[in-house]
């Protein structure tokens, strides 16, 4: 089970809800996808995405990136019990979308570089530790169900 | 994933817009590192002080950011022009080097942070994979 300090627990609150999700997320993904282009392998039927402007105009990936943060959300509400609530999402990774759970952790740095764009100087170090171990938890429940 | 002519382009382009901040930047990717990673605080156990923006962490922040932008300057032939600084990491520092991917980001996170209009998605690919070769050519004597 994961431990959580008070502080941590407030500042992941406090992250999630300053955050835009309808931008933050469409960034998060858009910027996956042109910093490590193989991740685009998922999303073959998403339409154009042959260069940058393409990606981060695209339409189908501004629709998935607010899904993923909304999914986020979820985690948020449920930080004492994240192996359960991605539970069914691990599974429809593994079994239905068969993407590499290495993955997770790539778009999840993309996620931190974006939060710390938009919070700047208040993205201190102490709020990168407490987001990317709450990340990092839900990336491990995330590939908890692959076999 | 070797860098071509446009992610070069990109990285010097970008080296310039920020440059004047290496001192700050350094500084900043340093203390942010060792409290998110704190086991990376291993490797300076001889500073009196770690906490952020300490006199070690600026002095230290100063030196990093002077190796990057020498390998911008030497981004044609990273594995010979960092020669020296890849024998100082090998043979006398011996820092392991996943913690030059745990340094790069950090140095990211911060690029993010100052530069949040110019450091677009084209500039982050361009400054990870330039970084990433970095760390390859700062890890070639090692063995």
């Amino acid at each position: 089970m994961v431990e959580w300090t008070e502080c941590e627990r407030a500042t992941i609150k406090d992250i999630f809800a300053k955050l835009d999700y309808d931008s933050v997320g469409p960034a998060a993904l858009s910027r996956c996808l042109v910093v490590y282009p193989w991740t685009q392998r998922y999303f073959s039927k998403f339409g154009n995405l042959y260069n940058a402007a393409a990606i981060m105009g695209n339409p189908n990936v501004a629709k998935h990136g607010k899904i993923i943060l909304h999914d986020l959300e979820r985690g948020v509400k449920n930080m004492d019990n994240l192996k359960e609530t991605y539970a069914d999402l691990s599974v429809l990774h593994s079994e239905k979308l068969h993407v590499d759970p290495d993955n997770f952790k790539l778009i999840s740095d993309c996620l931190t570089i974006v939060v710390a764009s938009r919070m700047g100087k208040a993205f201190t170090g102490e709020v990168q530790a407490a987001l990317q171990k709450f990340l990092a938890v839900v990336v491990s429940s995330l590939g908890r169900q692959y076999h | 994933m070797s860098l071509n002519a446009k992610d070069k382009e990109a990285v010097r382009a970008f080296w310039a817009k920020v440059s004047g901040k290496a001192g700050e930047i350094g500084t900043d990717a340093l203390s942010r590192m060792l409290v998110v990673y704190p086991q990376t605080k291993t490797y300076f156990s001889h500073w009196k002080d770690l906490s952020p923006g300490s006199e070690p962490v600026k002095k230290h922040g100063k030196s990093v950011m002077g190796g990057v932008a020498e390998a911008v300057a030497k981004i044609d032939d990273l594995n010979a022009g960092l020669l020296n600084l890849s024998e100082l990491h090998a043979f006398t520092l011996r820092v392991d080097p996943a913690n030059f991917k745990i340094l790069s980001h950090c140095i990211l996170v911060v690029l993010a942070i100052m530069f949040p209009q110019d450091f677009t998605p084209e500039v982050h690919v361009a400054m990870d994979k330039f970084l990433a070769a970095l760390s390859r050519a700062l890890s070639e004597k090692y063995r």
